[in-house]
């Protein structure tokens, strides 16, 4: 079972943070991999806000073959920033030769393009480079996105802190939201793509547990939208329903949850709005899921946001203190980052809930 | 010399022998009687005997005359092998035996110029059944827990009706934040997985036809049980179009129309919309064959119900009139659905065959968004009558039929929008939720079934050739006929119990494979549930090979 975590805060916090948090849930798993997405940066990457980050994990060759591409395309680089990386025996970590984090500026035929234009080229652009990449078995491209960066390794989450020196207060590396997710996929043979969180479009999500609906899901996703691919995990399907039902259909999020665990028939007969609900069910079957599931999501404008699966059957909890709120796999977590708030206001999102986490930190709950 | 008259039908040709015990039978006449074929007769035979009166030998030869049962050999009156002679004989005197050196169709071609006719049932199995070299392969175990099949509750309901994509359903987005929806929709009824298909009262005795939707009505509103029976082809009673258990009952229009007049005429005094109307092409027992009801079993309800005099009543093969997939959608479009307002979802139902792809394909491009449903209906399926050569040497299963379907849907990413319904031979084994289960992991939305229906109403066919008399009018336990005397053989209420019944258990029975696989809603598509022991099944379907 994977941990997983978000953490968002008022305050610029270090990766430091989120290993610590997936560190305390350690216990019982293989320690095979760590992965954040890290959102709202601050650090190196703060004056850069509205332009797009590429995160990639390649060899030299690799590198090379992003930037042709993104030249090509028109696309500027005016940064680019690398961890420094602190090898030594005996760490139990698989590391790429390179791990690469550049800001570009949008080529000039897009300066009064609109923002889906924008959005849509970011998205062509990540995938052919994943293309051109996957051909060759170059490495491997996250994300490219404004103000957005992925690192996903495989290995122990402590070696992989110390391998990139994330366990220091490393004020140039740091981010309002860092999502995080400890161990590698078991369904398949460890694939860096399939680690949590996975990002599409200002999308981010991430879950703990197993999508028993992936074949259905994954079936119907496959021809919904471009970026719907890859599919090395089950739970990436989560994502791209979430990117479905809220960006491409335009629904308000509270229908992520209708969607994925809809009520049942006899439910759904008795609300008022049974009209929208019993359409949804009907419309988007393909997308239900039936667990066992807990899902964290980031959207585009910062919330957060958690749901279960209909029986609840993984454990997650939401927390806070005054300026930060967590929403973990397990309550070890948030004792040990947060342990002076008062744990009676931790939240146990129930079944038919979604919690909601707002820009001003507000911790919402809303009933399905 | 006598010739020997060996072109003469004989006992040995015939399918059935029977086997009668003379030293056991009291002449009681049941099964005489009982037997509407009249394959047997009482005669009377001469016995030579040897009897001594003395005590010492001295043998004298009489001759005396006795009642016995006697086999009748006759290209009509032959035994169907049904054993209600034995059922009914009290000292277990009479029974039929298989004869493997049977040739009776032969014989019966070569004497009368006419093709066998018989019950809908395939009699000549080359092969077992696909759906049996098919489990349920995986477990949930650890990573996701299995349920408790007594006490966890699951939503077992599949879609009637044609499904929006979500992106065109009429939604607006209110002040509150919440989606509106306002605009028209097709309708969309959510019912079991399992309907009781489509045989029709011509077909069927009026007392079957009443327990069936007796069943119907209780388990619905007795068991909540959301079940659908279908009316196939013949029209409906009056009082049923004009009662408020119509929206259990899918209406069916085939290419004869038989009733179809009745129906349109009782709609000003229809209280309830039907559950559905589903426009038959073609059925699974027959394929390319239209209805064949023959003119003994159209009785005077069955004239008055169909609107027809006595005669033979052979649907055509084809709809009249109907000579593309385009057409057929702009029928159902400008008829049936404008005929009820657009609020009964209208489906069709073909024979599986090669084209059946395409003909899906295309419906899913259906610009009108009309089409309520796909319904697949392959070999093994049928009740009533058809022609021997039909019943064994045509057709399609359709389980490969259904996978592919389900497959172009998947290509052209529209599955679930024109629901799959598939049947043939469901629940033939006795276990219709396995059956159910597996063609819904393969991508059906839900299963039709008729012929295990009439097993439940205590017919006494197989698919080795027991009885399959069902076209001659003579059903022995009053499913397939119309004759009064046969009719009330059935008892309508034990009937009805029986189906009740068993859908009771295949409900639980339907849970005890949803718990294993940790799902609590219909597993459609779902094909990692399923593994085969058969390579070639598992390649073909696209399934896991297990061995
Ligand atoms: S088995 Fe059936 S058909 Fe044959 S003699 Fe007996 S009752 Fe008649
Ligand atoms: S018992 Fe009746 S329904 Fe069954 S096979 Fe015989 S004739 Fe047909």
């Amino acid at each position: 079972m994977c941990r997983i975590g978000a953490i968002k805060s008022k305050n610029y916090i270090q990766p430091k943070t989120a290993l610590q948090l997936m560190r305390s849930q350690q216990k019982g798993h293989d320690n095979s991999g760590f992965a954040m997405v890290m959102q709202d940066l601050g650090g190196v990457f703060e004056k850069y806000k509205g332009l797009p980050i590429l995160s990639m994990a390649c060899t030299d060759d690799g590198i090379k073959i992003a930037e042709d591409i993104l030249h090509k395309e028109g696309f500027a680089r005016v940064f680019q920033w690398a961890p420094q990386v602190f090898p030594r025996e005996g760490l139990k970590i698989e590391p790429m030769p390179n791990y690469v984090f550049q800001v570009y500026q949008l080529p000039k035929l897009y300066k009064y393009a609109p923002e889906s234009e924008k959005e849509e080229l970011l998205v062509e652009m990540r995938l052919k480079i994943r293309k051109a990449l996957d051909e060759l078995d170059e490495g491997f491209i996250y994300s490219f996105w404004p103000d957005v960066v992925t690192l996903k390794e495989i290995g122990d989450p402590s070696d992989i802190g110390e391998y990139f020196d994330l366990w220091s207060e490393n004020k140039d590396f740091s981010a309002k939201i860092i999502s995080a997710q400890c161990r590698q996929n078991t369904n398949y043979d460890i694939v860096r793509y399939a680690a949590h969180p996975f990002f599409l479009q200002g999308y981010t999500a991430m879950a703990n547990g197993e999508n028993t609906f992936y074949e259905k899901n994954k079936n119907f996703q496959k021809n919904l939208y471009k970026g719907y691919l890859g599919f090395e995990s089950d739970s990436q399907c989560f994502l791209y329903t979430l990117h479905y039902v809220h960006k491409v259909l335009n629904w308000p999020l509270i229908y992520y949850k209708h969607t994925i665990t809809p009520l049942s028939f006899d439910e759904i007969d008795k609300r008022e709005d049974n009209a929208v609900l019993s359409k949804i069910r009907s419309s988007l079957a393909n997308l239900e899921i039936n667990g066992p599931n807990t899902i964290i999501g980031v959207l585009p404008d910062g919330s957060v946001f958690n749901c279960c699966d209909s029986k609840k059957l993984r454990p997650v909890v939401v927390g806070k203190n005054k300026d930060t709120v967590i929403i973990t796999s397990e309550v070890s977590g948030l004792n040990d980052v947060m342990p002076e708030r008062n744990w009676e206001d931790d939240i146990y999102t129930h079944e038919r809930e979604m919690i909601y986490v707002n820009n001003d930190l507000e911790v919402q709950r809303w009933h399905q | 010399m006598a010739s020997v008259k060996v072109n003469d039908l004989a006992k040995d040709d015939l399918s059935w022998r029977i086997d009668y015990d003379s030293s056991r039978c009291t002449m009681c006449g049941s099964c005489v009687s009982s037997c509407p074929f009249g394959a047997i007769h009482s005669k009377v035979e001469k016995r030579r005997k040897v009897v001594s009166e003395d005590i010492t030998p001295n043998p004298k030869i009489i001759f005396q005359t006795v009642p016995v049962i006697s086999q009748t050999i006759d290209e009509y009156m032959f035994c169907r092998g049904c054993g209600v002679c034995e059922r009914v004989c009290p000292n277990e005197a009479i029974r039929p035996v298989r004869n493997s050196d049977a040739r009776f169709g032969m014989r019966y071609r070569g004497a009368l110029a006419d093709p066998f006719k018989r019950g809908g049932r395939s009699n000549l199995e080359t092969d077992g059944r696909t759906l049996d070299k098919i489990k349920v392969g995986r477990i949930s175990q650890m990573t996701d827990p299995s349920l408790d099949a007594q006490r966890h509750t699951f939503d077992i309901l599949s879609p009637f009706g044609r499904t929006l994509p979500a992106g065109e359903i009429p939604f607006s987005i209110s002040e509150d934040g919440k989606l509106k929806f306002s605009g028209d929709a097709p309708p969309v009824n959510w019912i079991y997985p399992i309907i009781i298909g489509d045989m029709s009262i011509g077909a069927l005795s009026w007392r079957v036809w009443e327990a069936i939707a007796i069943a119907t009505a209780y388990l619905n509103e007795e068991c909540s049980i959301p079940i659908r029976m279908c009316s196939g082809e013949g029209g409906v009673p009056q009082r049923l179009l004009k009662s408020r258990f119509l929206k259990y009952t899918i209406l069916q229009i085939a290419s004869g129309h038989f009733g179809w007049n009745r129906i349109i005429n009782a709609m000003p005094e229809m209280v309830e919309d039907p559950a559905g109307v589903l426009i038959k092409i073609g059925q699974g027992a027959k394929p390319g064959d239209g209805g064949l009801l023959q003119a003994k079993k159209v009785a005077r309800h069955i004239q008055e119900i169909r609107g027809v005099p006595k005669a033979d009543l052979l649907s055509p093969p084809n709809h009249q009139g109907l000579y593309s997939i385009e057409e057929s959608v702009q029928k159902m479009f400008l008829s049936l659905n404008s005929a009820f307002k657009f609020n009964v979802p209208v489906a069709i139902k073909v024979a599986a065959s090669s084209t059946s792809v395409s003909v899906y394909n295309n419906l899913l491009r259906d610009p009108y968004n009309i089409v309520g449903g796909f319904f697949l209906d392959g070999i093994d399926g049928g009740t009533a009558a058809a022609h021997e050569i039909s019943l064994d040497h045509t057709g399609h299963p359709a389980i490969s039929k259904l996978r592919d379907c389900y497959h172009a849907a998947v290509h052209q990413g529209k599955q679930n929008q024109i629901p799959l319904w598939a049947a043939g031979g469901l629940g033939k084994t006795g276990n219709l939720a396995s059956d159910a289960f597996k063609m819904i992991c393969l991508g059906a939305n839900g299963v039709f079934s008729g012929k295990l229906i009439i097993q439940l109403a205590g017919c006494l066919g197989n698919d080795q050739g027991k009885c399959n008399a069902c076209n001659t009018g003579l059903c022995p336990v009053g499913i397939c006929t119309q004759n009064p005397l046969l009719v009330k053989r059935l008892d309508v209420d034990k009937v009805a119990e029986n189906i009740v019944n068993y859908f009771l258990s295949v409900d639980q029975e339907m849970k005890k494979l949803l718990a294993p696989i940790g799902n609590s809603t219909l597993p459609v598509g779902r094909s990692d549930a399923l593994i085969s022991t058969d390579k070639n099944v598992a390649d073909r379907l696209n399934i896991q090979y297990a061995c």
